[in-house]
């Protein structure tokens, strides 16, 4: 391999490594959203909400990780519509998610219209860790990122941890596998149900952020283009466990990062058709964890989507 | 000795449309093994759960050791050294026994002390000789041994007072044994225990004292020693009971069913049945025992189109049948009580007339020109609601408002007007009263009578023994051995159900 397709290849999973990004926030947040027995399909809203707070506040502040904080709070905030609906009242969670992804995208259109095109004056930088960085080919791969993709590294091994090693982690498997149970056992099942779907909100909104404060850095209607509907996916790809949804994420983020640079060099094939491979995958992985998850008898937590009342006989 | 341990003073609970519990008092003594008595319905578990902090009272008063106390949630509960163990299971499948242990324990800091934990119940499993690994997740257990392993959850978190609801339900003779001996060695240790149940037998032989709850009332406390079965029969059904039903001696027709080296796989993908080999013949009950799970829904599946059946062959009256689609096998002549009469038997949310005609309604008299004549649907309907006596409140209401003994007469009704050459019922009474219990098994005796072949499946032993002409014992997915009803005994078909082929002497 010669020395530029070696810097095109960096480059292209430098920029897989960031786009990636987007999608395992999200990703990690509906796990324990799901594993505590919450389905969100609300992420495609809460990740676009994430992403215009993100970028007004970073707009109108000129800083962009005050922007990431706020959009990852706002993407929070309105989980907690969902988290609502679906455990105090027990309503339908596909409903209710579904109504959030159409609130999400269509107050975002109407509140961004005069934000389109408008660039961030400052951006989030990329900032090379001392040793790592200089191991050849990995190290400006993943070592030559932003705070937040350190900050994403570091994510997945607490919350790995958290979920396999801890009591709050006991719980919430509880809670979405056996609720009867974990409350028989003093575990308040609500409150932890409502605890990691608050989560699953600032986490789709972190994805959010992201995508305008460090990768695009520019405000589109509907720029996040059903990011949410594959990280749903990917939960299923990652079989609910953390670790499993890094590989996921940027392996999505590689087929993203790989349809601009194709776009880029200006490749004869159209480009409607690259930016369909996302979604094409989608299918693909889906099917395939499918399968897998069939073949292991692994599931989806047992009461996922099921209200929990304890009187009710 | 005579320490008040638990009372209840007065307990009122109301469900909708329901009074479940209606003033009850009730008292524990430190020491003794209390017996809650009662059919299903009667109101024990409600009080129970009640103890447990599952479920508030909306009257009454309930002191632990002399103190008044409010038992908001289960964990409450375990603050008054009130362990719990549930009918059905308060464990976590996919999580390890020691995660169950330590699932809600407060005591410990965010990190679990493994190490420590799985020393705990190691001792705990040693002085009671429970075997069981800290480190199994929960499914790989069989069901006695998660029944150990909520005993050590209750024990690790130094329960003085064990509610034990229906604990024998799920064992098999033997293992029930094995738990009566763990609560005696519980009793000398001077912890105190409610047992709940409607079995006569182990009633009589476990229990100190004994209060007979009925229709969410106190019909009395007695002691043992004090009283007979037949005495707490009459009190907890409210009148004489049968112990035993008329049979007419066996007139034994020609083979109706074979099943011929049947195989079929579970949900799971597991092999449920292997090389599984029997006979049915007409005029006869053949009953298949057996510990739940170890392949009887499957085989009643695989046997009604319902599964497909992987290799092997059922055959019906001389005509193969394995295979073919439900509806062809029961147009064949093949009847089917489902074990669970709400989710497979019925259709909750449609009417008795509806239900009623499921497996007449596309033929004459119902069908006429590819249209229900709804009047003839009514009026088969109440032909079967008078013939089987059961209690609608509408014929147009849903069916799922229908008590459960009348929903099973009206699946039982509509299969029989069929007219069947076999008819499989699969926990034919399962969770009946004493009075619906009766009358279906009278029912299968005379379809027997009237030289139905009747394939009967059911967890209950003592169903088994009192309808069956021939007894089938099921061990995973085979047959281990078929006894004639004259030489079986509970003992040994006890050992069979647990799969011990050989036994001593």
């Amino acid at each position: 391999m010669n020395v530029t397709a070696t810097s095109i290849l960096i480059t292209l999973l430098a920029t897989t490594v960031r786009s990636g990004t987007i999608l395992l926030f999200p990703t990690i947040g509906e796990i324990f959203a799901e594993r505590a027995g919450i389905l969100n399909l609300g992420i495609e809203g809460m990740i676009i909400i994430g992403a215009f707070f993100g970028f007004v506040v970073s707009y109108t502040t000129q800083n962009p990780y005050l922007g990431f904080v706020v959009g990852m709070l706002a993407g929070g905030i309105a989980s907690l519509i969902h988290a609502f609906i679906s455990i105090t009242l027990r309503g339908n969670q596909v409903v209710s998610g579904l109504a959030l992804t159409i609130f999400g995208l269509g107050i975002t259109s109407f509140y961004g219209q005069k934000w389109i095109n408008n660039k961030l004056p400052e951006s989030i930088h990329a900032v090379a860790i001392p040793g790592l960085s200089k191991i050849p080919f990995i190290g400006p791969v993943f070592f030559k990122q932003d705070y937040i993709v350190y900050f994403s590294y570091i994510l997945v091994l607490v919350m790995w941890l958290i979920l396999y090693k801890t009591k709050p982690g006991i719980h919430l498997r509880a809670a979405g596998q056996n609720a009867r149970a974990a409350d028989a056992m003093g575990v308040n099942v609500n409150a932890t149900r409502y605890f990691w779907t608050f989560f699953g909100g600032l986490m789709a909104g972190a994805g959010g952020a992201y995508l305008t404060v460090a990768y695009a850095t520019f405000w589109l209607e509907g720029i996040t283009a059903g990011r949410g509907w594959i990280a749903v996916a990917l939960v299923i790809f990652a079989m609910w466990n953390p670790v499993n949804a890094l590989i996921g994420a940027y392996l999505f983020g590689g087929i993203d990062a790989l349809q601009f640079q194709l776009q880029a060099s200006g490749t004869t094939i159209p480009s409607s058709l690259l930016s369909m491979q996302p979604y094409l995958l989608t299918f693909i992985i889906i099917i395939i964890a499918t399968l897998i998850v069939r073949a292991r008898h692994l599931g989806a937590p047992k009461e996922l989507g099921t209200p929990y009342a304890r009187e009710e006989k | 000795m005579d320490e008040i341990i638990v009372q209840a003073k007065g307990i009122t609970k109301y469900f909708p449309g329901v009074l479940a519990n209606n003033h009850i008092d009730f008292e524990l003594k430190k020491g003794e093994i209390h017996t809650l008595l009662g059919e299903n319905g009667a109101g024990k578990s409600t009080l129970m759960n009640i103890l447990d902090g599952i479920y508030h009272p909306d009257e009454g008063e309930i002191y632990i050791k002399g103190k008044k106390v409010h038992i908001q949630n289960p964990f409450d509960a375990m603050a008054n050294s009130i362990g719990m163990i549930h009918q059905h299971f308060m464990l976590v499948d996919t999580l390890t026994v020691l995660e169950n242990v330590a699932l809600g324990l407060k005591s410990q800091g965010l990190y679990i002390d493994k190490k420590e934990i799985s020393k705990q119940i190691e001792t705990i499993s040693k002085k009671y000789h429970f075997n069981i690994n800290p480190y199994s997740k929960i499914w790989q257990l069989s069901v006695g041994e998660q029944q150990r392993v909520e005993i050590i959850k209750t024990l690790f978190r130094k329960a003085e007072i064990l509610i034990l609801d229906e604990p024998t339900a799920v064992l098999t003779p033997q293992e029930s044994e094995d738990l009566f001996k763990i609560l005696n060695q519980l009793l000398k240790e001077g912890k105190s225990i409610i047992f709940i149940s409607h079995k006569l037998d182990e009633v009589m032989e476990i229990s100190d004292r004994i209060t007979v709850l009925r229709k969410g009332k106190v019909v009395g406390t007695v002691h043992k020693k004090d009283v007979t079965k037949g005495y707490l029969a009459k009190m907890m059904v409210g009148r004489e009971v049968l112990f035993s039903l008329e049979r007419k001696p066996l007139k034994r027709r020609g083979e109706v069913l074979k099943v011929k080296e049947l195989e079929a796989y579970n949900d799971k993908g597991f092999k449920a049945l292997k090389k599984i080999s029997f006979s049915v013949f007409g005029g006869e009950i053949f009953g298949i025992a057996g510990i739940s799970g170890n392949g009887q829904k499957i085989l009643a599946q695989t046997i009604t189109g319902l599964r497909r059946a992987t290799r092997g062959k059922t055959i019906l009256n001389d005509a193969d049948i394995t295979n073919a689609s439900p509806k062809v096998i029961a147009n064949k002549g093949v009847n089917y009580i489902p074990p669970d009469r709400l989710k497979v038997g019925l259709i909750p949310n449609l009417d008795t007339t509806e239900n009623a005609i499921l497996r007449s309604y596309d033929r004459e008299p119902i069908t006429k020109r590819n249209f229900i004549d709804h009047q003839k649907a009514a009026e088969y309907a109440k032909s079967l609601i008078r013939k089987f006596n059961i209690m609608v409140p509408r014929i147009d209401a849903p069916v799922k408002l229908l008590s459960g003994g009348n929903m099973q007469k009206l699946l039982l009704a509509r299969e029989i007007a069929e007219r069947p050459k076999l008819l499989i019922a699969v926990h034919p009474t399962r969770g009946l009263d004493v009075g619906a219990t009766e009358f279906i098994r009278k029912q299968l005796l005379k379809e027997r009578d009237n030289g139905l072949a009747v394939l009967l499946i059911s967890e209950d032993l003592d169903e088994i023994l009192m309808v069956s002409d021939r007894i089938g014992v099921i061990y995973e997915g085979q047959i281990m051995k078929v006894i004639n009803i004259e030489d079986a005994e509970r003992n040994k078909i006890g050992l069979l159900m647990a799969g011990v082929n050989s036994p001593k002497n």
